[in-house]
């Protein structure tokens, strides 16, 4: 089953490598992975996707816990949350097919954000699944080139996580 | 006061208490060897790097403190790594410091740089690169808590060589704050009652105890709690000096090569108590069918031992004197229970009592040619079992740990997790360094015993009186017997064509050597060994195909041993 989980570390040298180590030394899977900042500077937030049943979720929830950078874990597939992950897409463009980009974009709620005469570059944020839908209907048209963040996430509710 | 870098490390370092470091230097930490020139801390110069590290280990191993090593950038620091895994795998606390090339030239490919950050990170409990002087302080009291507390685990500290010459004002923190490193030590009482309630009920009880128990200095309640309940106490390798082993309620070593009782009674049990233990592949065998009939207790102070390999069904996170003392007070309030229990389990031990009978852990003695199980017992028998063993790996190491009557703790110190060949050696010269005046004893293979013999000089230098036992069968024979049994006797590379003149190379080095072949040489040989001064080495020419046994072959269920006919 898919997880996201939100790791809080120390915002330190060779973090990065720890935490992605921990999952490639013990034969863990990432589906991806993004890292920032937080408000507190010595901390940052890692959001990472991965797959596994209940017992290797349970050992990479330890492990990571276990790592003395590793200041909270929480596994959000449990609990209520939101998904959102940024996509920019460029898209190959004609005459032709500029109408129907551009009422995709419209239905998405997505952007363009750099047009040529052979390309738009569509910028759309969302769940997983609203970016997999816009690239299912754009890829008729051809597309060029696509970047995605890898989903971040935060719980519902008024409760927040430090950092 | 202003302090150069290095002289800030050592004045640390006296601060946690370390007077002996094990080390070998370079280029890249000349600055501290030049301090430690002048310094009050014992230095110990090994030969190899390696050993440096074992020996550091073997010094935690049998006091409990933090071993220290120094090494410097590059091949110095590479070196180390095979001990730094050994005694991570045996989670023993450990600091080692290794120089670095100067922080501007970091990541240049410098001459002799070597990304130990990178390199140990999988095999530290922690490491750290120190960038700003401003830190070292602090780093090397973080580096001795995350060390000892915990499960404890080997930290490393880089240390470039600019930040060694760099100075600072020096205050030693009084306190470390770690936001993400805080150990569970209090067992949750829910948890201990409900663990109490399980083994008053039980009919079967066995407890299963690994290296923890030493770690964490809780062998004298287990064996208050063996005690108060009889419940029988099998030990892995790491706990084989965790329990004395001629108590009655002792089964001896369980596993691949356990006994056969242990190895029945793991198997029969209705409740598994493990603590200090991790379920290892080589105490388990054939996982799905290991305990098959027991529920499992399971106490430890690492959540991620916990649930790993076996499904548990009552975990407690927790040091394990903290839980087996609340379990002892507890079930100690309750003597009728307790008694109940004792005589309901009468018939357990009396059944553990017909195995152990049919089937004791013996071998087949000769008067021809020496076994090596029976130099092992003229060993346990000579010294009383108050000698500090060290082993090697292969067969000498098993037979050590199934021949030897331990009683005392942290006197048997063995590579379990990692299985390192060369241990031995290094690790008898530490805890030499540690007792200079107790016995100290490495058991060792002829193929082992190569793997770190330079060390042999350093015993010599230091007047470190270690003596070395060779189970000489000139064979890695612990692989020769896999060939034997799986693999039609094709004895591949296992043959040590070249018999080595070991006594020569003892005298090469300034130790003495000694030598036999015949059955009743081999006691007045041990003696004559202990009574001469400095190190010495005795070389027994042993039965050459002897097999360790009971052994499960690998991929079965414990139970599924092939015995000493
Ligand atoms: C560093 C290292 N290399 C290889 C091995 C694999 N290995 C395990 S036991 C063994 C043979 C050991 O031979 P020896 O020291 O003579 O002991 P014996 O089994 O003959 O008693 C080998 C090669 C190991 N454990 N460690
Ligand atoms: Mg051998």
């Amino acid at each position: 089953m898919k997880h996201t989980i939100s790791v809080l570390v120390e915002n330190e040298f060779g973090v990065l490598s720890r935490i992605s180590g921990l999952f490639s030394g013990r034969g863990f899977n990432i589906e991806s992975l993004s890292v920032a900042p937080t408000m507190d500077p010595e901390l940052s937030r890692m959001t990472l996707v991965t797959r596994g049943d209940d017992k290797i979720l349970e050992q990479i929830t330890k492990q990571l816990n276990k790592l003395i950078s590793t200041i909270k874990v929480v596994d959000f597939t449990d609990g209520e949350y939101i998904e959102r992950e940024l996509a920019l897409i460029k898209v190959s463009t004609d005459a032709e097919s500029r109408a129907e980009a551009l009422r995709i974009v419209d239905i998405f709620r997505a952007k363009v954000i750099d047009v040529t005469p052979k390309s738009y570059t569509i910028e759309i944020t969302g769940a997983p699944a609203k970016i997999n839908g816009i690239l299912e209907l754009l890829r008729p048209m051809g597309i060029k080139e696509v970047v995605r963040s890898g989903p971040v996430v935060i719980g519902r509710g008024a409760k927040g996580v430090v950092g | 006061m202003e302090l150069t870098g290095s002289q800030i490390l050592l004045k640390s370092l006296t601060l946690e208490g370390v007077d002996t470091v094990f080390g070998y230097p370079g280029g890249a930490v000349i600055n501290i060897y030049d301090d430690l020139y002048e310094s009050s801390i014992n230095h110990i110069l090994t030969r190899h790097e390696q050993a440096a590290v074992h020996a550091a280990d073997g010094y935690a191993r049998c006091t409990g403190k933090v071993g220290v090593a120094i090494a410097t950038s590059g091949p110095g620091a590479t070196n180390t790594v095979t001990a730094i895994a050994t005694a991570y795998m045996d989670s023993i606390p450990m600091v080692i410091i290794t120089g670095q090339v100067p922080t501007p030239l970091i990541g240049n490919d410098a001459f002799q740089e070597a990304d130990m950050c990178g390199i140990t990170r999988p095999c530290t409990k922690h490491n750290y690169l120190v960038k700003d002087i401003r830190d070292l302080a602090k780093t090397i009291k973080e580096a001795f808590y995350i060390a000892r507390t915990g499960r404890p685990g080997p930290v490393l500290i880089d240390l470039p060589k600019d930040i060694q010459v760099t100075t600072y004002k020096f205050s030693y923190p009084d306190k470390v704050s770690l936001r993400g490193y805080k150990p569970t030590y209090s067992g949750n009482i829910r948890q201990i009652e409900k663990a109490a309630k399980m083994i008053l009920a039980a009919r079967k009880p066995v407890l299963y105890v690994g290296g923890g128990i030493t770690l964490s200095g809780a062998d004298d309640v287990l064996l208050k709690l063996a005690e108060l309940t009889q419940i029988p106490v099998t030990t892995t390798l790491m706990a084989m000096a965790a329990f004395p082993q001629r108590h009655p309620l002792a089964l001896g070593m369980l596993g691949m090569h356990g006994t056969f009782f242990a190895n029945m009674s793991v198997t029969e049990c209705d409740l598994l108590i493990a603590v200090g233990s991790r379920f290892d592949d080589r105490v388990t065998g054939r996982i799905d069918s290991f305990a098959e009939k027991a529920k499992i207790i399971h106490v430890d102070i690492d959540p991620t031992s916990i649930g790993k390999n076996v499904e548990v069904d009552l975990p407690i996170v927790g040091d394990l004197k903290d839980v087996l003392g609340k379990l002892h007070g507890h079930l100690n309030k309750k003597p009728e229970l307790v008694e109940d229990l004792i005589e309901e389990t009468e018939e357990w031990r009396s059944m553990i009592g017909e195995w152990r009978e049919r089937q004791p852990m013996t071998y087949r003695s000769s008067k021809s040619v020496i076994k090596p199980q029976y130099v092992i017992e003229k060993i346990s028998e000579v010294t009383n079992e108050d000698a500090i063993i060290t082993t090697e790996v292969g067969q000498h190491q098993m037979w050590a740990a199934q021949f030897y009557t331990f009683r005392h703790p942290k006197t048997f110190l063995t590579s379990g997790g990692l299985g390192t060949m060369g241990f031995g050696l290094p690790a008898a010269l530490g805890a030499q360094v540690a007792y200079p005046d107790r016995q100290v004893i490495d058991i060792s293979g002829d193929g082992s015993f190569q793997m770190n013999s330079q060390e042999l000089a350093t015993l010599v230098q230091y007047k470190l009186p270690v003596k070395i036992v060779i189970l000489n069968n000139n064979y890695l024979g612990m692989v020769r017997q896999w060939q034997q049994m799986f693999f039609e006797k094709r004895y591949s590379q296992t043959v040590m064509e070249l018999p080595i003149d070991f006594i020569k190379l003892a005298e090469a080095y300034g130790a003495t050597g000694l030598q036999t072949k015949k059955v009743e040489d081999v006691e007045a040989i041990i003696k004559q060994a202990l009574e001469t001064p400095g190190p010495v080495l005795m070389n027994f020419i042993v039965s050459r195909e002897e097999n360790v046994l009971p052994m499960v072959p690998a991929g079965k269920a414990i139970h599924e041993m092939v015995l000493a006919s």
